[in-house]
């Protein structure tokens, strides 16, 4: 079993990998602003969005462990299986009515 | 360094995939049967594509150095029809002969619904009848963690060995159960429904190397077929040593696959 540890030291992970992550929150933002400027903005009330908002609060709430948390926060948290597929696809994030 | 892109479905690739594989290092691939992006309408489009996946990707596989072997079945978008889905597991027995079929998969959920597992059991036991391993699609995005679990459970009860079943598509929210029960597990990389490489390293540092590999899942969505050598230069972007990173992406696949004899390389 693993300790867990990334070999590189956290200022070697920063050196490496800022760049990325700062344009990956711009595109979040962008994102984001983009709904607001949208013609028809009724997809704010989307239980995606809200889904992805409550995430970026988690990624500093201060509990770590955040990436299996998020996880666990977009998906289904029902047990039995339904009664028949609804469709083929999925939409990311659990309905409100399958919400936990 | 050779590797073994261990779920690809090379029946959506071109013959150009298959020369940048050979070109990065892939001396093997196994193919699992899967949705071809649209239901298909009769057993015989099944017959098919069995026959593409046990006799045409062989040889174009084979032109390149490349071993190919598959699985079997009918995948879990399309068992929503039992009807359907029993025809089609009907005609799988004639090809569980073939010389490179290395068992039942990839079967699982999709939405988990009672149908689609009526129809994940019903391969379980035609893999336990015939003592033949699976590998196993787990759902997609927030249907995955209650479908791993149910396949799990499904799979506990048709009595078959969780070492012959490998749990595929994990991620962080369910490799940790996957481990302990006693299954191997693999991970996708995919550019964003699945695990990048980024991530896919992160869960090799947190729950480690032992059951579990990586694969590109390549398919004619948004995948990659040179996903796993770019996960490879990840490991070596931070510094993971070089047995470590063939132990991912070579030994642990050669471990899982040649418990099935009709796993071999070329050469």
């Amino acid at each position: 079993m693993s300790d867990g540890s990334c070999p590189l030291s956290a200022n070697e992970i920063v050196d490496q990998y800022f760049l990325e992550h700062r344009a990956k929150v711009l595109d979040v933002a962008a994102f984001l602003d983009r709904i607001d400027r949208s013609v028809a903005n009724e997809a704010c009330a989307d239980h995606r969005v809200e889904a992805l908002l409550t995430c970026i609060a988690m990624l500093h709430d201060g509990d770590g462990d955040r990436t299996r948390r998020i996880q666990h926060r977009l998906s289904d948290q029902s047990t039995a299986p339904i009664d028949a597929a609804p469709m083929q696809g999925a939409t990311g994030a659990p309905l409100p009515e399958t919400d936990a | 360094m050779k590797y073994i892109d261990p779920h690809i479905h090379m029946v959506s690739r071109t013959t150009d995939d298959y020369r940048r594989m050979a070109q990065a290092g892939c001396v093997a691939i196994t193919e699992p049967a899967f949705w071809a992006g649209y239901d298909r309408c009769s057993v015989d489009g099944f017959r098919d594509y069995f026959r593409q996946l046990t006799v045409v990707e062989p040889a174009r596989a084979a032109n390149y150095g490349i071993a190919h072997h598959t699985w079997l079945c009918i995948n879990p978008k399309e068992a929503e029809d039992v009807g359907f889905a029993r025809e089609v597991l009907s005609i799988i027995p004639e090809f569980l002969d073939a010389p490179t079929v290395l068992g039942i998969g990839e079967i699982g959920l999709n939405k988990n619904s009672r149908n689609e597992l009526e129809v994940l059991e019903l391969h379980l036991n035609l893999a336990a009848q015939r003592d033949q391993m699976v590998l196993v699609h787990t759902p997609h995005l927030e249907d995955k963690h209650k479908g791993t679990l149910l396949i799990m459970d499904a799979v506990a009860n048709a009595g078959l060995t969780p070492d012959r079943v490998l749990i595929d598509h994990v991620e962080e929210h369910t490799v940790g159960d996957v481990l302990d029960r006693g299954f191997w597990a693999g991970m996708t990389l995919y550019p964003d429904t699945k695990c990048t490489p980024q991530r896919a390293v992160d869960i090799l540092e947190r729950w480690g190397t032992d059951r579990i590999w990586m694969n590109s899942a390549g398919d004619w969505g948004d995948s990659d077929p040179l996903a796993v050598p770019k996960a490879r230069m990840e490991m070596q972007r931070r510094g993971h040593p070089a047995a470590m990173i063939e132990k991912v992406t070579f030994g642990n696949p050669i471990a899982f696959l040649s418990r099935s004899e009709n796993f071999r390389l070329n050469g």
